[in-house]
């Protein structure tokens, strides 16, 4: 397909999709106009692209671009990707749509809203007008484009100043599988409120689709954000998702990223540190097989002083499956006494399995601490022999060492409900004795 | 810090030290580039007849080249048609000894601290000095003779050699290989040419001043250094240029040859003209360096860059043998307004193919300073090993450093290892330094010179002792 075949391909419906949508508000119709036209300028993007280098997506505009409209899915099928005993809310997207017969609602505390963005869209277009978008300052090229065109759901969280809210909310984005979906989720933390937020995505069946998400936070000074962002899509899934976060002073912001399924995994993480004493974690693992390829692109910009990221980017590629990672720190020229560590690690576990991997710096300050390490190899041969003298076999001793890696990961996350399905996952995934 | 302040303003302001031009009659071809240049330059050289046809591909693969915009560099664009490629002193009679030349290029030489003759005695060293394109003096060739050792210009080679030059010329650094590396490949003036037999040790450091003169020359080199089985040859490659308000381009290719069991060391030190503080003025300095290392061979790169309004160079390592060894050492210093990308490119082919990667990158002033570099393992390259080091010194809040390493592994069995560090001479260090009684000068002076030492001992003497003088002059003091 010629790229100019495949960016009408990603388009195609565009016109009967707004005709039928005339009831938006104008700003939203300008909006998804504006994003189509980009689109259109920037087109996907090729292997050419240095953000691209190593991650062809072209499979991408073989999909049906429109987004799926029904919102139907078995119960059952959902269960398997809800938490057990999560102490908190969990809503259920279907396709990118919300179905409230599949989630668990309960009441929530007073200070925190939690609302689907189609109800929003009608009921209070003026303050999502104010919201929507502003955190996107880095542009994942055509894709958050596409986003923007074709959205038509998703959830935002608006917490009041100074609200601490205990339970967790969970968002399942769950695809039955064939054509698009473009979920999109908004976080709003008012001055020193706290929150956290899990955003699953999952998806079934044989046929290929396409999950363009968008996530944005906007954290107010003070204030506390527990993110983590699940990944258990079907092998058939083409994921390609961006997360913006835009940080006041002295808030606190830590994401989780496990990526464990899809066929082509594309995680775009950017967070701008706009306040000073900002502290940002950004954490990772990602487990591949198969044919499959994860692809992580994090961007930190110190845009102001004091400020302290950390992040860690794990990964265990297997088969012949691909690796790419590429990792940012920019330090802005006033950004003084910035702190930033940065580690990517990769186990490579069979002969075909390739990493790609990219840390980058660009400092233009003086006053700061900036380290990245990025490590590429086998297990360490004196854990081995460790292992090996306390009577453990070798595949034995392999196979928790692999485990261990992985696990250093997950054991950060604080919810409950979810370390422990993830550990469950990873035991299956990466058994402890082979 | 007051005395510290001073100090920073007056080293800031100083001139370039090495910053004088000679009046030497010239033959300079007209400015512009087109086929009928590269036949003229192929026809003032004598060249054979397989040459200029070289020329004429690699020109012609270049007009076909889009110009590299992907540096993290500004500058404004070259216009190549502004450029002269050929100048060289107009040649007088073969010279016997070095009385015999130039009184004036003698003189150049010694402002810029190469006494030949000195050399000569004290040194041991062989220079074959460039004086911009074509090489004027050529020393202890008879010495090197004996052991059939061939260090000659690279149009000598042509003439004398033109075998080992259809062999290897090229094959390492490709005529498509990028935009600059055609640009030299078919308007290249002159160079360095270095054969070492097999199981010689070359008993002397060889080295090529280089020189850039003529005012809007720009200068093509082109070394090619083939170390035959189980030789081993150390190069040394040192450079300095007078002041000059235009731009000039020096677009060089280096290419080292190490066949099996062989060792080639290369080591540069480069000081050309960085312009002024403003940024006005200075060399592009655009230079393709790669070495390709069969069975067992080893290849050294060592440089340190202080030099240069804009570097733009990766001297790399193509493992291609079974257990070969490449090193990269790099010291980088950005003042001012100079950018550096540089860095290397370690591409493991061959089993058990180990590669060390160290750079120091110091940026002061409105410098900007970037390493780039590629550690690549193939899928054959079993139980390879790699390891990189990039530490960025900062001096002062309105410079840049940057690191932008690619790792591409596709074999399990290999262990890549990556560090960078960024860090600005610590307030404590300087304290503790003035209260032994050294003047700030000094304390910057030890404590960079410490950062750098992990390069600096991989340079020839003679030449350790230059880079630090040369490191003193482009920064020591810009701290407070």
């Amino acid at each position: 397909m010629t790229p100019t075949a495949a960016l009408e391909t990603l388009l195609t419906g565009f016109d009967d999709f707004t005709a039928a949508r005339s009831t938006e508000p104008a700003w939203l119709r300008t909006s998804r106009a504006h994003a189509a036209s980009i689109f259109r300028d920037e087109g996907l993007p090729t292997t050419r692209d240095e953000e691209w280098r190593y991650t062809p997506v072209s499979g991408v505009a073989e999909i049906p671009a429109v987004p799926v409209a029904t919102a139907q899915a078995e119960a059952g099928a959902i269960d398997a990707f809800l938490f057990a005993e999560f102490d908190g809310p969990q809503l259920v997207f279907v396709n990118g749509h919300y179905a409230p017969g599949l989630s668990q609602v309960r009441a929530l505390p007073a200070g925190i809203r939690v609302a689907s963005l189609a109800a929003l869209i009608d009921s209070e277009p003026e303050w999502l007008e104010r919201h929507l978008g502003t955190a996107v300052r880095v542009r994942q090229r055509a894709f958050t484009a596409l986003n923007d065109v074709w959205f038509t759901d998703g959830v935002a969280v608006v917490v009041d100043a100074g609200a601490v809210i205990a339970e967790p909310i969970h968002v399942l984005y769950y695809s039955t599988g064939g054509g698009a979906s473009y979920p999109r989720t908004l976080v709003v933390a008012g001055e020193n409120s706290q929150v956290s937020l899990v955003e699953s995505f999952a998806g079934e069946g044989a046929a290929s689709y396409l999950t363009n998400s968008l996530t944005e936070v906007l954290g107010a000074a003070g204030s506390h954000v527990d993110h983590y962002k699940v990944n258990r899509e079907s092998a058939r899934a083409h994921h390609v998702a961006s997360t913006h976060i835009q940080l006041s002073r002295a808030a606190v912001f830590a994401t989780h990223n496990i990526s464990l399924g899809g066929l082509l995994t594309r995680n775009d993480i950017n967070a701008t540190l706009a306040g000073e004493g900002i502290e940002c974690t950004v954490n990772g693992l990602y487990l591949s097989d198969g044919d499959r390829l994860v692809d992580t692109h994090t961007a930190i910009d110190h845009a102001m002083p004091h400020c302290h990221s950390y992040e860690i980017y794990k990964g265990v590629l297997d088969d012949r499956s691909r690796g790419v990672f590429n990792g940012k720190i920019f330090v802005r020229e006033d950004a003084q006494k910035t702190d930033a560590k940065q580690t990517n690690q990769v186990l490579l576990l069979s002969d075909d399995a390739t990493i790609d991997t990219k840390p980058q710096l660009e400092i233009y300050a003086d006053d700061v601490k900036c380290t990245h390490g990025a490590t590429v190899g086998q297990l360490s041969a004196e854990a081995l022999f460790y292992l090996r003298t306390r009577g453990i076999g070798k595949q034995d001793a392999r196979a928790l060492l692999i485990h261990a890696f992985a696990e250093s990961v997950v054991e950060n996350i604080r919810i409950d409900a979810v370390r422990h399905a993830l550990e469950q996952v990873l035991l299956a995934r990466l058994p402890i004795r082979e | 810090m007051s005395t510290a302040t001073d100090t920073i303003e007056q080293l800031a302001t100083q001139d370039y030290k090495y910053g004088f031009s000679t009046d030497v009659e010239a033959d300079t071809l007209p400015k512009g580039l087109s086929e009928d240049v590269v036949r003229q330059i192929s026809k003032l050289k004598d060249e054979p007849a397989w040459m200029l046809e070289w020329r004429l591909r690699s020109f012609r693969a270049w007009q076909k080249m889009a110009y590299p915009a992907w540096p993290n560099v500004q500058y404004p664009p070259i216009d190549f048609q502004d450029i002269s490629y050929y100048s060289a002193p107009k040649p007088r009679k073969q010279l016997n000894s070095l009385d015999e030349m130039d009184p004036e290029v003698r003189a150049t030489f010694d402002k810029l601290g190469i006494p030949l003759v000195e050399q000569m005695a004290l040194a041991g060293v062989a220079v074959d000095a460039v004086f911009d394109s074509v090489s004027v003096a050529t020393t202890f060739k008879e010495k090197l003779g004996e052991l059939g050792i061939i260090f000659c210009s690279f149009s000598e080679a042509v003439r004398n050699h033109p075998d080992l030059v259809r062999q290897y010329v090229g094959s390492v650094v490709p005529h498509t290989d990028n935009y600059y590396a055609a640009l030299n490949s078919a308007v290249f003036s002159d160079g360095s040419f270095v054969y070492v037999p097999k199981g010689v040790r070359c008993p002397m450091e060889l080295s090529t001043y280089f020189r850039i003169n003529a005012a809007g020359t720009g200068q093509f080199e082109r070394t090619l250094v083939i170390a035959d089985e189980g030789a081993y040859v150390s190069y040394l490659e040192g450079c300095t240029a007078p002041m000059r308000d235009e731009h000039q381009l020096h677009a060089a290719v280096v290419e080292l040859v190490a066949l099996d069991n062989a060792t080639v060391k290369y080591s540069t030190v480069q000081n050309w003209y960085p312009g002024d503080k403003d940024g006005k003025g200075g060399i592009y300095n655009f230079v393709t360096k790669r070495g390709k290392a069969m069975t067992n061979a080893k290849i050294t790169w060592t440089q340190v860059e202080t030099g240069s309004a804009i570097t733009w160079k990766y001297p790399s390592c193509i493992l291609q043998g079974d257990n070969s060894v490449g090193e990269f050492y790099s010291v980088a210093v950005t003042n001012n307004r100079q950018q550096a990308d540089t860095g290397t490119k370690m591409v493991h082919l061959g089993k058990n193919t180990r590669s060390t990667i160290v750079s120091k990158g110091i940026s002061a002033g409105k410098g900007q300073n970037t390493y780039r570099g590629l550690v690549k393992i193939a899928r054959n390259a079993q139980g390879s090993r790699n390891y990189s080091q990039c530490d960025s010194l900062l001096i002062g809040d309105r410079c840049g450093a940057h690191t932008f390493p690619y790792i591409e592994v596709k074999n399990p069995s290999s262990t890549v290892e990556h560090e960078a560090s960024t860090s600005k001479i610590g307030e404590d260090q300087i304290f503790y330094c003035r209260q032994r009684g050294l003047s700030s000068e000094d304390a910057v002076n030890i404590i960079v010179n410490g950062f750098c030492k992990e390069v600096f001992r991989e340079l020839p003497m003679e030449f350790a002792v230059e880079a630090q003088k040369l490191l003193g002059i482009s920064l020591e003091g810009s701290v407070g």
